[in-house]
């Protein structure tokens, strides 16, 4: 016998026409899988009501595969096997991780994206985290009795294209129709904007495992726009941990420890991290032996001493995203607190002191993001009431294309609001030129070789035409779920090719805070090399049409003299070319340009010359 | 003679509504589709319809219009859990047949 849920008025569902949907927040330390029923958005919890799984995946030497707690509970016996905080691996290159960061994984290269040996072979980040989903998926199916129809899958608003198609691809192993990919801090306000149904800006402060991620975003008239995001990659509750496991190390008089004894100890600063939130002090026994003292107290207050730099370090973030979005403290009207971490008495005084306003904390903030994705789901399921809402996200980074002389013509600019399409005409450089090579960027620099590929493309078979005489139509179109689809038409003869960015997984990548201030820091210098680059391709450009010709008329038209004041003034210039003095290169280049405007004129008089000798007036139609 | 609901049900069916807010009570109903002729629906309803018969039960209020009150007359609605799955099931004196999810059936 089936068993029912209460629908809203009208909407129940013919039988064998339930949409079941969940929302599901796949996060570095844990992951969790929430659907609406009976109205009400809930967590599905396991069949141990834990709600939480842990995002750890274990390779057993028998085949088997473990996730969650129970292989949580082997990562520091197994630990090379046992692979935590798969997020950050996702859609990332070999080169984005230092040796220093000590992991205890044998990572390889493989082509796209980096992948671990395990003992069962080698696994990517992306099957790993399909490992993930799928258990979250029979979790699901067992609960609401009967196959999914979709999922929607939260990623940090950071993500790069790269890194929601890995979680897309993902999915798809793992089985699950992903309805749309969306942002966690839109997904935590969903949970809080319909709950309390509040129209104004709001900041999101996301202070996960591993990540903290920073949103700004206004809801307005039932409207989500994400204003601005900012954020750090590398901070989060787990270095809360470290830092404790610092203190231990230091208080016991550890020396050395194995990486099982370091899984020990950090599994124990969790705790101590997790009870200092609501107690004033607690008592702690090292479960190590042989260390000079193995039972101490540690207090709030210490605890709180111990990482206020830590919470400091969220709060420049904070600033950017606000700045960002051209707001002031005063404009913003709640707070919303995502992630663990701000369970910390200390995070929020911090966050309320900043924004002088007490955040919201009423949604367990470890729920919150994956309580709004399943009422996101829902919805797109089609089991959604009346009161639509709509949902606005941005781009996190500019996209563009590299024009001549290695320099990025951004065609749509970072924070633009998501669906987005923009167009732009582009012209050949060359005379008769019939292909144009399309290279697609990602960043905020002015040099190509700053900013990270996404893809290449070729338009072939443009009519043969003067230099400057094609019109290119280049289209950048990016769909709702920040997939980005771009096309190039040439507009006399109607020919055509796109690319659908299937991303280049982690190509020579940095991270995005990294590549954010890089461009503030090197603002100038990106000004003076852009406008050097543009002054080289010019001369490249006029080098090339004098020596065309000088080929063709430079012998029946110029005297001895005069050609070799121009082959000089040539030589003279690409000289320069190739030097870095921008000022220098614009003066030999006027110079060339002055000096071949005469032969430029006897060359047009000499073709008129020549289209109308030996031809009767009547013959031109004059 | 009357539709009843068990109390774990109405407990149920009352946290829901608290959460939703204004509601005129719980809505059951029997419309012809589905593999064996009848299915049941279960909804929140803003309003009383004029061929609404009214009940209460157990401090829920539950609406059912006559035609699909032939159908229901003394049902029991019951909440239970079913391993992980759980939710509201109908326990129909009148059904004769359930098609094999029980997703509908016919008196």
């Amino acid at each position: 016998m089936a068993l029912l849920h209460i629908a809203e008025p009208g909407m129940s569902t013919a039988p064998h026409q339930h949409r079941r949907a969940v929302g599901i927040d796949l996060g570095t330390t844990n992951s969790l899988v929430a659907s609406v029923q009976s109205g009400t958005s809930a967590i599905i919890t396991d069949a141990t009501d834990h709600a939480l799984l842990p995002s750890v995946v274990r390779y057993r030497v028998d085949g088997q595969i473990d996730v969650g707690q129970a292989a949580l509970a082997h990562a520091h016996i197994d630990p090379a096997n046992t692979i935590v905080s798969v997020k950050r691996f996702m859609g990332r290159g070999i080169n984005d991780f230092q040796p220093s960061q000590r992991l205890p994984y044998r990572l390889v290269d493989a082509p796209g994206m980096v992948a671990i040996e395990t003992c069962l072979g080698r696994k990517t980040p992306v099957e790993m985290s399909a490992e993930i989903l799928k258990t979250l998926r029979r979790r699901a199916e067992a609960a609401l009795g009967g196959e999914l129809a979709g999922a929607v899958i939260t990623v940090p608003a950071y993500f790069d294209d790269a890194q929601r198609q890995a979680t897309r691809d993902a999915a798809r192993l793992a089985g699950l129709h992903v309805l749309r990919l969306l942002n966690e801090p839109t997904a935590a306000a969903i949970a809080y904007g319909l709950d309390n149904s509040s129209a104004g800006i709001y900041a999101v402060y996301d202070l996960g495992g591993g990540t903290f991620d920073m949103s700004i975003l206004r809801m307005q008239r039932g409207i989500f726009e994400v204003l601005s995001t900012s954020g750090d990659a590398a901070l989060g509750g787990d270095d809360f941990d470290r830092r404790i496991g610092e203190w231990l190390i230091e208080r016991a008089g550890i020396n050395d420890l194995s990486p099982q004894n370091l899984r020990v100890l950090l599994s124990l600063a969790r705790r101590i991290k997790e009870t200092l939130s609501t107690q004033e002090a607690m008592r702690i026994t090292l479960p190590f032996a042989g260390v000079s003292a193995a039972e101490f107290v540690l207090t709030q207050a210490q605890l709180w001493a111990l990482t206020q730099d830590l919470v400091s370090k969220t709060l420049a973030p904070v600033h950017r995203a606000l700045r960002d979005a051209e707001l002031s403290i005063d404009d913003i009207d709640g707070v919303i607190l995502v992630g663990g971490a701000t369970r910390m008495p200390h995070v929020q005084r911090a966050v309320a002191e900043y924004f002088k306003q007490a955040p919201l904390t009423n949604l367990d903030p470890d729920q919150v993001v994956a309580l709004g994705a399943a009422m996101q789901a829902n919805k797109l399921a089609g089991n959604h009431h009346a009161d639509d809402w709509l949902l606005l996200d941005v781009i996190p980074l500019s996209l563009g294309i590299e024009t001549m002389g290695g320099l990025v013509e951004k065609i749509i600019p970072r924070n633009s609001t998501l669906p987005v399409a923009r167009a732009q005409e582009f012209t050949t450089y060359k005379d008769g030129q019939t292909a144009m090579s399309m290279h697609v960027v990602q960043g905020e620099r002015e040099l190509v070789s700053h900013c990270r590929s996404l893809a290449r493309f070729e338009l072939r078979g443009i009519p043969p035409m003067a230099a400057g005489a094609a019109h290119i139509r280049v289209t950048f179109q990016v769909d709702a779920d920040g997939l980005l689809s771009v096309a190039a038409r040439e507009q006399s003869s109607g020919i055509e090719s796109a690319v659908t960015v299937k991303p280049a997984y982690g190509l020579s990548d940095d991270d995005i805070a990294r590549m954010l201030t890089d461009s503030q820091t090197h603002a100038g210098d990106d000004m003076v090399a852009r406008a050097l680059r543009e002054q080289q391709v010019e001369a490249q450009r006029l080098l090339e049409a004098t020596q065309a010709a000088l080929d063709s008329d430079g012998d029946a038209l110029l005297s001895k003299v005069e050609r070799s004041e121009i082959a000089t003034t040539m030589s003279l210039l690409k000289e320069d070319m190739h030097g870095a003095d921008a000022q220098k290169l614009h003066q030999s280049l006027d110079a060339l340009n002055r000096l071949t405007t005469e032969f430029a004129a006897r060359r047009m008089n000499r073709g008129i010359q020549r289209a109308l000798s030996g031809r009767h007036i009547a013959e031109l139609g004059i | 003679m009357s539709v009843t609901i068990t109390p774990r049900a109405a407990q149920r069916v009352q946290q829901f509504i608290a959460k939703r807010g204004k509601c005129a009570g719980l809505r059951l109903a029997v419309r012809t589709s589905g593999c064996s002729g009848m299915a049941y629906t279960l909804e929140f309803a803003d309003t009383t319809q004029p061929e609404d018969l009214v009940f209460e039960s157990n401090g829920v209020n539950v609406l059912i219009d006559k035609k699909s009150l032939v159908y229901l007359q003394g049902t029991e609605l019951d909440f239970v859990r079913e391993g992980l799955n759980e939710g509201f099931k109908f326990n129909n004196p009148n059904a004769k047949n359930h098609c094999g999810c029980g997703e509908s059936f016919t008196v």
